[in-house]
């Protein structure tokens, strides 16, 4: 069996990824991909402690799966509404680059 | 029935009408009026005083049937504190009803009298529409003088007292915007209020005496504070009889305060006979009478009290020599008299007080009223030479009739205006000097002031004898040596001063034209006079030695006793009167004084006449002492402690100073600008350095939030996990 440790340390790469991502591409697609890539690393991570949790316990445990389910859901509408704004704002200013949206400055 | 059963028991639940009657009618008159004629008006006040003095008599003889027993007669409650009982409570014994007999009498005489007075003088002054006023005066005069003599305590009392105070300041200043000439002045209104400033200062001693009274005897009722003074030690008694005193004086005209009395004669003549002459003045000498049992508690008090009256009866006779108003000479006479009364009741010779006060009453009155019928007469002597001249023509067209005068001014408004400011006459129908010969031009005012002067002067029989002399005799019984020979010698200048008037006024030849036309005045006018004569003939008869009737009567409310008849006092004062008659007409009957010439008697004294014709410069002597320090000692408090110190220091600098430094500096500089504005705007500052700030963080950068979600993150969980 594959020790925890290497989920983890998979899972704390994919985070940093997506982190990365977030913070230094300006394109809108791209940091949403990367704030993908940083649900599922922590949804790795979730699993993987699950997984750990049931093999020390000796008995089914599914909490951290079933939390999955619910990042996975709530990611999916995060999907819907989020491409649908980028679609509206790329419908009025020709661009998704978010550099440009920045008509809320202060 | 019912007047059988009151015939028996007696008339007392009448007592309050000698009060309401004269209210009932000065209420009358006071609002009708204006709308009756004078007839109406003065019969109205003639009957409510006349009523006055019928329920009198039915009281007095209520309590002679009652065998001299006092009954109260409870009107009203008034005042109920604590242990005080104060109640609107009529006192009915012989000597209020003396009193209320002697009061309405009078009065009603002298109210019949002013009716045909006033006729006169409301024209002569020229204003008829005062007619009216004259008599609600009068009858408001009556009803305080009722409740003064029949209040059961000293505040009720007092309450009269205070009450024919006013009606005094009022009638005094009837004419209030004219001199005794109807020039136009202030005089007469100065002396109402010399009348009544000075009836003040009297009055403040008599409350002080009430207040010491209630303070130690808890009561104002006369037998309450008669039996608590019969236990309270003699300084107490002392004290109170002694400001009461200072009541009198003010009252009842006494040195030192009698100096309101001669001015008072500003007012009409049947003021003068009723309120400073027959009734009011005399309170005082009721006063003492009816605190007779706290005077016997106090023999010093009794000794300054009848000196006091004796040196005034003194003093004022003396300055009644040199005086030449007709009315002067009668108003210092007063004063004398009122001497008389005061040292008779401070001598405790209560009867022979009373006594005087009543017969003085009868020919005093007399006399004044005669003096204002010698007054109308000459006044209409007056007109009646402007007439002849105006005829003739010899002194202008100025010299009308006043009355005439004024019958043309309601046609013509305009001649009014041309009259006013023509020179105003100076003819003073007072002085004596005018008069003249009147004996043939008013033989009956003559013969009726005759009577008037020997009852005063204490001729044989008539009724001023019997009552001064029961004092003399007295005053030499109880060994008051001094009083005696002085009020002896004050009788000697009594019949010295009305001698010198009968001779000045009504013998000799005319010194004016005035006196030469003299007219006699109507019956309206005698017939009271004819009464208050018939009474001053025959007043002696109430009180005649052996007899002692008087005496009897006020033996049941007041202790008395019956004086003895003197010889010895009756034929030296007898003998003096006649000597001052005699004198008299050596020096001004014997060769009767000439137009323009100075006084016969001013040669042969010199400056003792002087001193006499200037009263003895008392008046200059307060003037400079009392009311000129007293003026600088006003205006000193109102410029200096008034003005300068409470308002232009204490007010302006101390309080609106701090007000103001308090306001606009420590309130508005400091602790409003610099402290609650300085908060405020310094809040303000600070939101808006923190927004200019904090918005630089707000770039619009997605990417930058995102970053600092991340460093916040950071910091948190690492938080956690190096906790």
């Amino acid at each position: 069996m594959i020790p925890i440790n290497y989920y983890i340390v998979l899972s704390a790469i994919l985070f940093t990824i997506g982190t990365l991502g977030v913070l230094t591409r300006r394109n809108a697609l791209i940091i949403f991909m990367s704030v993908e890539l940083m649900l599922n690393a922590a949804n790795l991570a979730f699993v993987a402690f699950a997984r750990a949790r049931e093999v020390a316990l000796g008995q089914p445990f599914f909490d951290g799966q079933i939390f999955v389910f619910f990042v996975i859901a709530v990611a999916a509408a995060e999907v819907a509404v989020g491409l649908a704004l980028i679609v509206e704002i790329f419908k009025s200013k020709r661009s998704i680059d978010v550099d440009q949206m920045s008509s809320l400055k202060g | 029935m019912f007047l059988a059963e009151a015939t028996q028991s007696g008339f007392f639940f009448l007592a309050p009408w000698i009060v309401f009657a004269p209210v009932l009618g000065l209420l009358i008159n006071g609002i009708f009026g204006h709308r009756f004629s004078e007839k109406l008006v003065g019969t109205i006040a003639s009957a409510a005083s006349g009523a006055a003095f019928i329920v009198s008599v039915l009281l007095a003889y209520s309590v002679s049937v009652n065998h001299g027993e006092l009954v109260r007669w409870q009107l009203a409650e008034w005042i109920h504190i604590g242990d005080l009982q104060l109640d609107w409570t009529f006192r009915v014994d012989s000597l209020s009803t003396t009193m209320m007999l002697v009061v309405s009498g009078v009065g009603t005489l002298i109210h019949i009298y002013a009716i045909g007075y006033m006729h006169e003088d409301v024209r002569f002054k020229g204003d008829p529409g005062r007619f009216p006023r004259f008599f609600v005066f009068l009858n408001l005069f009556i009803a305080a003088m009722m409740i003064l003599v029949s209040g059961d305590s000293y505040l009720m009392l007092f309450v009269g007292w205070e009450g024919v105070g006013l009606c005094s300041f009022l009638l005094i200043g009837f004419w209030f915007e004219m001199d005794t000439l109807a020039r136009p002045s202030w005089a007469n209104s100065n002396a109402a209020k010399k009348a009544f400033i000075t009836n003040r200062i009297g009055d403040f001693g008599f409350l002080i005496a009430g207040f010491i009274m209630f303070w130690n005897f808890r009561s104002f009722q006369f037998d309450e504070v008669f039996a608590a003074g019969q236990a309270a030690a003699p300084g107490i008694i002392l004290a109170i009889t002694l400001f009461m005193l200072v009541g009198v004086a003010g009252k009842s005209a006494q040195i030192p305060l009698y100096v309101w009395l001669p001015d008072a004669m500003a007012g009409p003549t049947p003021v003068s006979a009723l309120i400073h002459a027959a009734t009011m003045v005399t309170a005082g000498v009721y006063l003492i009478a009816r605190s007779a049992p706290l005077y016997t508690l106090a023999p010093q008090a009794q000794t300054i009290v009848a000196m006091t009256g004796a040196v005034t009866a003194l003093f004022a006779a003396t300055i009644a020599v040199g005086q030449y108003d007709i009315k002067k000479v009668l108003a210092y006479s007063t004063i004398s008299q009122l001497g008389f009364m005061v040292a008779a009741v401070g001598m405790g010779a209560f009867a022979a007080g009373m006594f005087h006060l009543i017969t003085h009453a009868f020919f005093k009155a007399l006399l004044f009223l005669s003096a204002g019928s010698v007054i109308l007469g000459l006044e209409r002597g007056h007109h009646h030479a402007d007439h002849a001249h105006h005829g003739k023509g010899k002194k202008g067209k100025h010299v009308l009739s006043k009355v005439e005068g004024r019958k043309e001014e309601r046609s013509h408004d305009a001649h009014e205006e041309v009259r006013r400011v023509e020179p105003v006459e100076t003819f003073d129908p007072n002085d004596m000097r005018n008069m003249g010969g009147l004996r043939k031009t008013m033989p009956v005012t003559f013969w009726l002031y005759m009577i008037g002067t020997l009852a005063l002067a204490g001729i044989f029989p008539f009724a001023g004898f019997w009552s001064k002399d029961e004092i003399l005799a007295d005053a030499f019984n109880e060994g008051f040596t001094a009083v005696y020979w002085l009020l002896t010698v004050a009788a000697f200048f009594t019949a010295f001063y009305m001698g010198r008037q009968i001779w000045m006024v009504f013998f000799g030849e005319p010194r004016h034209e005035a006196a030469a036309h003299a007219q006699e005045s109507p019956t309206v006018i005698t017939v009271p006079l004819m009464i208050l004569a018939f009474l001053s003939i025959l007043g002696g008869a109430l009180n005649l030695p052996g007899l002692h009737t008087l005496t009897e009567w006020l033996e049941h409310t007041i202790e008395v006793h019956a004086g003895e008849f003197v010889w010895g006092v009756a034929i030296v004062s007898t003998i003096l009167a006649l000597l001052g008659i005699w004198i008299s007409w050596l020096i001004y009957g014997r060769t009767p004084l000439k137009a323009g010439r100075p006084d016969p008697l001013k040669e042969r004294l010199g400056a003792v006449f002087t001193g006499m014709e200037n009263k003895w410069y008392v008046d200059e002597l307060y003037q400079a002492m009392i009311i000129t320090p007293f003026a600088k000692i006003s205006q000193f408090l109102a410029d200096v402690i008034d003005w300068r110190f409470w308002h232009d220091w204490f007010h302006e600098t101390v309080i609106a100073g701090t007000y103001n430094w308090v306001s606009n500096v420590a309130l508005n500089r400091y602790a409003d600008q610099q402290g609650i504005d300085a908060f405020a705007n310094g809040l303000g500052d600070v939101t808006q350095w923190l927004s200019a700030t904090m918005r630089k963080v707000q770039n619009g950068f997605v990417r930058s939030y995102a970053l600092s979600v991340l460093l916040g993150v950071v910091l948190i969980v690492g938080y956690l996990i190096l906790k």
